[in-house]
């Protein structure tokens, strides 16, 4: 799109995830049109935009969810670290492991709470005996901000969690298999002021380690965390730049007419 | 935008509610009516329901108990000797037990017809205590056997004392004969254990389910053993690896094709390949219980398929996020939460099958056997078959025995159905 222009970058990061004219269709409905980005490492990028413009359909991309999506088609091309993530030789399964993702809807496992910490260390075998499972479950959680809380009923059922520990939960369980991305669809919509705070501090915390991306509808929220902002409008990717920069002095009209609250 | 209402801008306010208010009476007496159209179909399927469990209790109530005398025997050497104990001998020792109270008998054509008090089986029950205890040769002993059919139906009322001699079963002799034993104290009607652990024979009186049992459980397990792996495979394979294309289409619709496939056509088969071609053999649960499978498959495959779509898809993409693998998301999280869906689907499909005759029929279950099966590989009946032979036998005792049948057939029923409920109670999860 010739409207869609990149910043010229001032921080030095490394680009660790890199999109090249990305194209989603659900069937007949193209849902992201001709999308280009580059995710630096170590940095947070928030996407914004209406609702239906895409958000969560480029997030899945990310991390090859949508190929669980039947009517999805994918094309362009994804790297990861300079890889292509389509690449026929990559495994799903360990691209997951790499890139997890925190779901707009919270989603813990009908199981206890340790276990839904503890699943993805179990299944890709990171830890080597349950003294070490289990600091890695009190790490996750208190990390997530759920550690106090939690704490006296580890073995209780996940699902029977408020909405917002269980999207604690969901975090807590994303980032204990230390992903290098971290994909965050509304984290937050569910949280109240202080657990929204805590989940902030959380992702800033992450970004000394990994690449986080967040889904985000406040503004202020974008505004707080992250340090790239992606203004998405109708499938297409229309301003991307520092995060000071969209909010300040946004280049394109739509983009300022969203933040000022005119669409949306 | 300015707005303007909806409805009546040109009439005063709260014209919404005048609108609504006319309408509401004929509203509640639509739903009035539904609600009574349900109770009256409910009362209906109810009445039905009480009507059958009704005439059949009516009629098997008296299967549940049978007459018995109870005599003290003398095991006569001289008649019963340890060499010749499986043959004869014990006929003639209560025989000579049960004259006593009859000691005008004499001629051999009374003592016959003394004897006939008896059921025919009572030799074999005192045989059987003998050869289980050879010592009591030389010893009187007490024992409580069966009388004939026509004496239990006259106790039990069955046998009308006013009708006219030669229209009864029994003559009045014979009728007063058995009630001299009545006065004797020696006869007596206890709970009918026999009816659960005889097998099936000629004689009303000694006729039990206990071969029709064994062999309706051989029937279910075989078919539980084939079906339930075999259905649970199918439905993950199709619901959660298949590629949804025309060939998987094809194949849902056969699948639910097969669930709607008369019984008879399976029993067909069976004759036709397991029988014939495969050589296997006839009337045994193995047969049987393979061609139930095939009709249970379906309903499995089935019920396994609603309770796998069932799972909420967050929860696989919880798992496939963290990174797992298909065959760890259906492992770990969908087949466990589809568990109690698949369990319920499969009791009801193996329910189907307990109650299924006419496959049975064709594989030739219904053959008159008087033992119950050691194995699946032996010749054997079921439930189902028992009751058709039953009710397809002449003599008046297996009228009640046949209704008994079905209340023990149906108890089963009952029993596996309140199983399937309890389970769907206790595992219902919400999501
Ligand atoms: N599974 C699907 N099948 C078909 N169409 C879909 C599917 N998922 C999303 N879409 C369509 O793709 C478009 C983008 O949806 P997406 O969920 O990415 O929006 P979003 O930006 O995340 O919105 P929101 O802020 O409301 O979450 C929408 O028009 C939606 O209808
Ligand atoms: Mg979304």
């Amino acid at each position: 799109m010739n409207d869609m222009r990149l910043t010229q970058r001032t921080d030095v990061s490394q680009t660790k995830i890199a999109a090249q004219h990305v194209d989603v269709h659900y069937g007949t409905t193209h849902a992201i049109k001709d999308v280009s980005v580059e995710i630096g490492d170590r940095l947070v990028t928030a996407f914004i935009g209406p609702s239906g413009c895409g958000k969560s359909t480029f997030l899945r991309c990310l991390n090859r969810m949508n190929d669980t999506v039947a009517s999805a088609r994918v094309t362009g091309r994804i790297t990861l670290d300079g890889e292509d993530i389509y690449a026929p030789s990559v495994d799903p399964v360990q691209l997951r492991a790499r890139v997890g993702m925190v779901f707009q809807k919270p989603n813990p496992f009908p199981k206890s709470i340790y276990e839904n910490v503890a699943y993805g260390p179990k299944i890709h075998g990171l830890a080597r005996n349950r003294a070490e499972l289990d600091g890695i479950v009190e790490r996750s959680l208190r990390r997530a901000a759920l550690w106090e809380e939690v704490k006296d009923r580890l073995q209780a059922p996940g699902t029977g969690l408020s909405g917002g520990q269980q999207q604690r939960l969901c975090i807590a369980r994303a980032i204990a298999t230390e992903p290098e991305v971290l994909l965050m669809d509304e984290p937050c919509s569910a949280l109240d002021p202080i657990a929204t705070a805590q989940v902030e501090e959380l992702i800033d915390e992450l970004r000394q380690t990994y690449a986080v991306i967040i889904v985000t509808h406040s503004m202020q929220q974008a505004a707080r965390v992250s340090q790239r902002t992606a203004f998405f409008h109708l499938g297409h990717l229309v301003e991307y730049g520092e995060t000071g920069q969209i909010f300040t002095n946004p280049r394109d009209p739509r983009t300022e007419s969203y933040i000022s609250g005119r669409i949306g | 935008m300015a707005d303007t209402p909806l409805y009546g801008a040109d009439s005063p306010a709260g014209s919404v509610i005048d609108r609504i208010r006319p309408g509401l009476a004929a509203r509640r007496r639509k739903e009035l009516r539904l609600k009574i159209y349900g109770l009256v179909a409910m009362g209906i399927a109810f009445g039905m329901l009480a009507l059958l469990i009704g005439s059949l209790v009516f009629t098997g109530w008296r299967a549940f108990t049978q007459t018995h005398v109870t005599l003290d025997v003398f095991l006569d050497p001289a008649e019963i000797r340890a060499e010749t104990l499986p043959r004869g001998g014990f006929d003639s020792v209560l025989e000579a037990s049960l004259l006593q109270y009859f000691p005008e008998a004499t001629e051999r054509a009374e003592r016959r017809e003394v004897m006939g008090i008896l059921s025919n089986g009572a030799q074999f029950i005192l045989r059987d205590r003998v050869v289980a205890d050879p010592s009591l040769i030389g010893q009187t002993i007490r024992v409580t056997v069966p009388t004939s059919d026509s004496y239990d139906q006259l106790r039990k009322g069955l046998i009308d004392r006013e009708t006219p001699e030669r229209l009864r079963r029994l003559n009045d002799a014979q009728v007063e004969r058995f009630d001299r034993l009545e006065a004797a104290g020696v006869v007596s009607q206890p709970l009918n254990w026999a009816l659960l652990r005889n097998a099936d024979s000629r004689f009303p009186e000694l006729a039990g389910l206990r071969g029709a049992l064994v062999g309706s459980f051989w029937l279910l397990l075989i078919c539980f053993l084939i079906s339930f792996p075999l259905g649970i495979a199918a439905a993950i394979y199709l619901e959660e690896f298949a590629p949804k294309n025309r060939v998987s289409d094809l194949i849902e619709v056969n699948i639910n094709n097969l669930a709607a496939v008369p019984s008879v056509v399976f029993g067909l088969l069976g004759l036709a390949v397991f029988i014939n071609w495969f050589g296997m053999p006839r009337s045994a649960p193995i047969v049987g219980g393979m061609v139930l499978a095939l009709m249970t498959l379906p309903t499995i495959i089935i019920a396994t398929r609603a309770a796998l779509k069932a799972v909420p898809p967050s929860i696989r993409e919880a798992a496939l996020g963290v990174g797992a693998s298909r065959q760890q998301v259906v492992f770990g999280h969908v087949l466990p939460l589809a568990m109690p869906g698949i369990l319920t689907g499969t009791i009801i499909g193996l329910a189907q099958a307990l109650g299924e005759t006419a496959p049975l029929l064709l594989i030739g279950m219904n053959a008159f056997i008087t033992s119950a099966p050691d194995g699946p590989f032996q010749a054997a009946t079921a439930l189902p078959t028992q009751i058709f032979i039953w009710a397809d036998s002449p003599e008046r005792g297996f009228v009640s025995r046949t209704s008994a049948a079905i209340l023990v057939l149906l108890s089963f029923l009952i029993a596996m159905n309140a199983l399937a409920i309890f389970l769907r109670q206790r595992f219902q999860r919400t999501w």
